[in-house]
């Protein structure tokens, strides 16, 4: 087929300039606008998290002190805390919010194809949240049941909000699935079909992988969850038997009969484990660019990071079941999914040595995006060496129901893409706001946050060695537990309230900067990728001015010898700079060497 | 420039100029973006069928009571003896009509033959829509005489009630989608809307036609033959 440049080919869609306030700013169509309403409520609902993770860390450190929290409460507030953080914060965080805004700019693309399916798609992601919050105002509150909502106890009585609670949860993610779709969908066609002229595959940056390939486990895997939603719903609604074997309720037979609770965690997995990535992937993908930029170096082997995010989402969907070793499976089916699960660390583990290999005698510059960077390196090895453990599934089995298992998901998703996040918000804000951050309070943040984490997790992982159960209201006194085990819980929950209130220097520095941060000028990072060589700094909307980008060369050109400054933009054609990429595939030739 | 670079190096051959060639400076696909969009999202459709029926199996193994005989409970009787599954094999042959009229549309758009395009399509949906009609008949048959429920029927597992609402229900507001994005279309195609930008939203439509054509294939197969 002949060869036709993209920027030659007629735009299939006209672009829909704002005329008002509200088309610019409310019902606006602008990628970057979306990205920042998607990012916005993503933040203020993860706020909400925030708290109620507090809450129940208030009650495990200083239990029978607080009359607000009871048994039931404390549940709800688990329930509503995991699944905010990982689906409502999360994933609309790093695919609504940085695949939105990221996407466009870094394909040299003036939005994302259908921009009016991005707007629908901000929308009805706050429509999923706003029925998720609902539930806190029904009669009997929010569903207590744990974020994985496991049939039978979500819908039987004695589970805080089985009632509208566990009905309303389930709406609100059948209502966020529609949302991620229509985005997900653009995510998808816009880096596929609507790439500048020269940005090959093997030229975009490793965040456009990331979400990318995040965005296609999403498109598979909330599918199952969606299912698995509309069958509980017909369980609870209608009185069907999905996942509702026979069953008595306080002495009472239930009219259920046959129904599979284990379908359902087969299910809920299916979408559970692929979800983990969807968070991670973008992380990796973000982390890698960030790391590059600020070590002044490309990133270590580049195409091997590229095969690796691949590989991770493949993986990805044969590993559900490591999730339920306690669940009472056919033990060879233990066999095969802790296989599969320690394979998966080979991708992973490859793309740790290559983001320590990037920093490998880079010129590192140590500002504050740098700082988080290499503070979710530490965070990810650490979370990702106990996920060792729990795929095993004899080391697994002791372990399941403990703190260790708090602690290791929520150093490797929790706190690492967490990292991520704000070493991204910090790279890409002066990009964003034509600001710079308060450099300062950004590091006092750093290091709040990370020793912060680390001495609640840390800690943790004694307590599940320790066999102290995940879940629970109160310890109470047992045998098997030493009665210092509560005093660690309450050290725990002191820096727990430490890390949550030192959150406010983030709002703070970026509240504070909109107004009175230096001016950041086009490119303050002298970073090589497209995005930071718009014309307009924070980017006008159709992003490129009249022309659109050529692009010569992949995103990574740091340092290379004989250039004119330490970075060359993705724009600079050959005949004005050197070309050290890895477009011709040249096996015998590692890019990476070229200035060890 | 660009162009010369690309031209100049000529194909690789082997997997390298397989994901050379995928990953080169164009549009992925040479397909429209709408097109491209479609695919991937019936891709994702199709894991939702699939979870679906895989559920279904799951609960049919589960169950502690015998699954209904579908075919005695789906045969209808003209007069004489009831003849199974009749009404089922009826729908289906029906659906699969469509596609057949719905490939006809895309050629006809292609051809830009408006006329015919849009009166194609219009049979199409309108096969769609008794589709959905003699669904209706057999919902209300079921509900009605047979008494059949969500929660049990008198034929023996109650998963057998649940599992046909929620499946052909969800299969059966698929169909009901896609009649009105063929009117949509077909109205569209008829005031000449498409004239400038070319006939691709017509093949698209049908994209999306023949992938609910197929699931009910494997409806039929897996709910009402197995």
């Amino acid at each position: 087929m002949a060869y036709v440049p993209l920027a030659d080919q007629d735009a299939e869609t006209e672009m829909h300039h704002p005329h008002s306030w509200v088309t610019k700013y409310v019902w606006s169509q602008d990628h970057k606008v979306i990205a920042i309403q998607y990012g916005g409520i993503a933040i203020a609902v993860g706020c909400v998290a925030l708290v109620l993770s507090l809450l129940m860390r208030m009650q495990l450190g200083f239990p029978e002190t607080f009359d607000l929290i009871d048994p039931s409460s404390y549940y709800q507030s688990v329930t509503m805390h995991g699944m905010i953080m990982v689906v409502y914060l999360l994933t609309a965080l790093f695919l609504g919010g940085f695949g939105n805004y990221l996407i466009p700019l870094m394909c040299g693309a003036r939005d994302m194809v259908f921009p009016f399916l991005n707007m629908l798609s901000v929308w009805v992601y706050l429509l999923s949240v706003l029925i998720l919050m609902a539930s806190f105002f029904v009669g009997g509150g929010p569903t207590g049941a744990g974020w994985t909502l496991y049939p039978p106890q979500t819908s039987m009585a004695g589970t805080p909000g089985n009632g509208m609670g566990i009905i309303l949860m389930l709406v609100s993610l059948a209502v966020f699935i529609v949302a991620f779709t229509m985005g997900g969908l653009n995510y998808v066609t816009t880096v596929f079909q609507y790439r500048c002229r020269g940005l090959t595959m093997m030229r975009l940056p490793l965040s456009v992988w990331g979400i990318l390939v995040a965005t296609i486990l999403g498109l598979f895997a909330f599918p199952a969850l969606l299912v698995s939603a509309v069958m509980m719903l017909f369980d609870t609604l209608l009185g069907t038997s999905f996942f509702m074997p026979a069953i008595i309720e306080s002495g009472t037979p239930l009219d259920y009969d046959g129904g599979s609770p284990i379908l359902f965690q087969h299910l809920f997995w299916f979408f559970g484990h692929p979800e983990v990535y969807i968070v991670a992937l973008p992380a990796f993908g973000l982390v890698s660019d960030v790391l590059s930029t600020h070590a002044r170096k490309n990133i270590f082997g580049y195409r091997m990071m590229v095969w690796a995010i691949i590989a991770i989402g493949g993986l990805s969907f044969i590993v559900w079941a490591h999730h339920m070793y306690v669940s009472g499976m056919n033990p060879y089916f233990g066999f095969f999914f802790a296989t599969t699960t320690l394979i998966i660390a080979v991708p992973t583990a490859l793309k740790v040595y290559n983001w320590v290999l990037t920093l490998w005698e880079g010129d590192i510059r140590l500002n504050a995006p740098m700082y988080f960077a290499i503070g979710f390196i530490f965070t990810f090895i650490h979370g990702g060496l106990t996920g060792l453990f729990l795929g095993n599934v004899v080391i697994d089995l002791p372990l399941s129901d403990t703190y260790f298992v708090v602690a290791h998901f929520h150093m490797v998703m929790g706190v690492s893409p967490v990292l991520v996040l704000f070493a991204a918000l910090y790279h890409w804000y002066p990009k964003v706001t034509g600001r710079m951050y308060h450099e300062g309070m950004a590091k006092v943040h750093f290091w709040c946050t990370f020793i912060g984490t680390y001495a609640i997790y840390l800690p943790m992982h004694y307590l599940g060695f320790l066999g102290v159960p995940r879940r629970y209201y109160a310890m109470g006194t047992t045998d098997f537990i030493p009665e210092s085990a509560q005093d660690l819980n309450t050290a725990i929950t002191i820096a727990a309230l430490f890390v949550g209130v030192s959150q406010l220097l983030f709002f703070i520095n970026i509240f504070w900067s909109l107004r009175n941060g230096k001016e950041a000028g086009p490119n303050p990072w002298g970073s090589a990728s497209l995005e930071w060589q718009t014309p307009d700094t924070p980017p006008a909307h159709g992003n490129w001015g009249d022309e659109l980008p050529t692009v010569y060369r992949w995103a990574y050109d740091y340092s290379v010898p004989g250039a004119h400054q330490d970075f060359i933009p993705q724009n600079t054609p050959e005949s004005e700079e050197p070309t050290v990429d890895d477009q011709h595939f040249d096996p015998d030739h590692d890019v990476s060497k070229a200035d060890l | 420039m660009s162009e010369a670079a690309v031209s100049e190096a000529g194909p690789t051959p082997g997997v390298d100029g397989l994901v050379d060639d995928w990953s080169a400076d164009k549009q992925t696909y040479h397909v429209p973006w709408g097109k491209a969009m479609m695919w991937i999202f019936l891709v994702s459709d199709t894991f939702i069928f699939t979870c679906f029926l895989t559920g279904y199996l799951n609960v049919r193994l589960t169950t502690t009571q015998p699954w209904p005989p579908q075919s005695e409970i789906f045969a209808l009787s003209f007069g004489g003896d009831p003849i199974p599954l009749i009404l089922i094999a009826i729908m289906t042959f029906i659906l699969i009509t469509s596609s057949g009229t719905m490939a006809l549309a895309v050629n006809f758009g292609y051809r830009r033959d408006k006329v015919k395009t849009f009166w194609f399509m219009v049979a199409t949906a309108a096969f769609g829509a008794s589709f959905v009609g003699m669904q209706a008949f057999e919902w209300s048959k079921l509900i009605l005489e047979e008494g059949v429920r969500p929660w049990g029927n008198p034929f023996g597992a109650p998963q057998f009630g649940s599992v046909f609402f929620m499946i052909t229900g969800f299969h059966g507001l698929h169909v009901s989608a896609g009649v009105i994005y063929l009117l949509t279309v077909a109205f569209k195609v008829r005031k000449g809307h498409y004239e400038k930008k070319g006939y691709e939203i017509v093949e698209i439509a049908g994209l999306y036609w023949h992938f609910v054509d197929l699931v009910w294939v494997f409806i039929f197969a897996f709910f009402y033959l197995l």
